[in-house]
């Protein structure tokens, strides 16, 4: 059916290129869709540990782009959702929280996965980049909204208590995969895409929740 | 929950202020920085070598580019870099300022542009043409952007450029709106313009090419996107490419109206 109506447009189109009518007609959105598709494919070339199959999309990041800046259609936001929530994968060991001091070394590093990187560079959190977290650092992003007293703010007092699980969980969730929680949310997936490994994401979870970090102070 | 909402609430009341005193005099000191920087742009010392290149008789057939046409006639450059991209029939393509530039050392000058194109950047002839680039934008100072529209090529680009200007892939899910997509953001300290729409005079497109101090480059637009692209964790944009032409025309016909000072000078 859409190969149909693609393939009626274009002989549509054809048409009135051929009799060289000055129509305003220009190209369908799915066309314009499908040939910035080729001019994106074929701008690009690898380098150093940089693929050009870094441009392959998952079916969320298509919908997100195409969306242009807005909210894609309901169904597709709840269809992204709900596959993004089953790729969350608990600690192995059941432990969720590491060291902040080594959280904090993460959350200011920006270093990994670039062109310029190498394959042994640690990848860093990039978290000071969009968000304000502790207290002491001023040169934080803005593009994230400031986890500055994350967990005060919602009453972890000891994150290994049950009342404290919920709140936890759903912070593992939201630093492995964020589009769980929010389709087409502007926060890498850091645990799903493996920018950082269980290790790290433990060292980031103490930054925010942990009670003696400087985030909660 | 409800003690954790008032909670929150006086926070947001009793952070901001001391919080945005710092913020303030940190943006102030660095607007403190350009401005004394401006003073003295070594951007300068490339428009310069860019004029002097321009009338030099280089190349296999040693001309020089004084009959480069950059979409206002031939030979001028007056004006032009306001109104690139725009498409060029000699070609049949939308080029912008720095592809146009090689078309014509190849055209004129008998250079080989492919060759160029895959010259990294700051070496050989892509130097040559990062400073040529410097002084034509220089010549336009102080004008308002207006590219035209008026082409079917253009207003393909224009809408290929949005597209990718939101096209989110790669490791971190990252698009160009990623980080220009909403207004008064920043990335650490660094203030991102919105490029969805006039971000406002000498901001974003209007800006570059700009020197930047921290590295002591001169970085055309073409370099900018790349670096773009690079922290994006994207892989290499090819120079003078269809994409980067496109989103080069997204930026401009979006700053319709903004004033242009490059060449500008960044941290």
């Amino acid at each position: 059916m859409k190969t149909f109506k693609k393939l009626a447009f274009t002989a549509t189109a054809l048409a009135v290129a051929a009799i060289g009518v000055g129509c305003a007609t220009g190209p369908s959105p799915a066309e314009l869709d499908r040939e910035a598709l080729q001019v994106i494919r074929g701008a690009f070339r690898d380098e150093g540990i940089v693929k050009v199959t870094r441009l392959d999309q998952d079916a969320a990041n298509e919908a997100c782009s195409k969306a242009l800046g807005k909210e894609p259609p309901p169904e597709v936001v709840k269809a992204i959702e709900a596959a993004n929530l089953k790729t969350i994968k608990p600690p192995s060991d059941g432990k969720y929280l590491g060291d902040w001091k080594l959280g904090e070394a993460i959350a200011q590093s920006g270093r990994g996965m670039t062109w310029t990187d190498d394959a042994k560079t640690v990848n860093g959190g990039n978290c000071y980049n969009c968000h304000q977290i502790s207290k002491q650092e001023i040169s934080f992003g803005t593009i994230g909204p400031s986890l500055y007293n994350y967990g005060k703010l919602r009453g972890v007092t000891d994150p290994n208590s049950p009342a404290s699980m919920p709140i936890v969980e759903y912070t593992w969730g939201k630093l492995w995969n964020a589009r769980a929680y929010n389709a087409c949310s502007q926060m890498p997936r850091v645990g799903h895409m493996g920018i950082l490994d269980e290790t790290q994401l433990r060292h980031v979870m103490a930054l925010l929740l942990d009670p003696k970090s400087p985030v909660n102070q | 929950m409800n003690k954790n909402l008032i909670a929150s609430a006086l926070l947001a009341c009793a952070l901001p202020l001391p919080l945005l005193a710092q913020q303030k005099s940190a943006a102030d000191g660095i607007a403190e920085y350009r401005a004394m920087l401006a003073d003295g742009n070594p951007a300068e010392l490339f428009e310069a070598k860019g004029e002097a290149l321009w009338k030099q008789k280089r190349g296999p057939k040693n001309a020089s580019l004084e009959q480069c046409d950059l979409g206002q006639g031939p030979g001028v450059v007056k004006g032009v870099f306001v109104t690139l991209p725009r498409y060029f029939k000699d070609t049949g393509r939308v080029q912008d300022l720095e592809s146009r530039l090689v078309s014509c050392m190849e055209m004129l000058q008998g250079f080989n542009g492919a060759e160029i194109a895959k010259t990294p950047f700051g070496r050989g002839e892509q130097n040559n043409v990062t400073a040529l680039a410097t002084w034509i934008a220089a010549e336009s100072k102080g004008m308002r952007f207006a590219l035209p529209q008026e082409h079917a090529q253009e207003k393909r680009m224009y809408a290929i450029g949005e597209r990718a200007f939101f096209y989110r892939a790669g490791a971190h899910d990252f698009s160009c709106a990623s980080c220009h997509g909403e207004e008064g953001k920043r990335i650490r300290l660094q203030d991102l313009p919105q490029l969805t729409k006039n971000p406002g005079d000498g901001v974003g497109f209007a800006a570059w090419p700009a020197y930047r101090v921290s590295n002591g480059q001169m970085w055309s637009m073409q370099l900018r996107l790349n670096d773009c692209f690079r922290q994006q964790r994207f892989p290499y944009p090819g120079f003078g490419s269809d994409l980067t032409i496109a989103l080069s025309t997204y930026m401009g016909v979006n700053a319709k109206g903004a004033e242009s000072v490059a060449p500008a000078i960044k941290r």
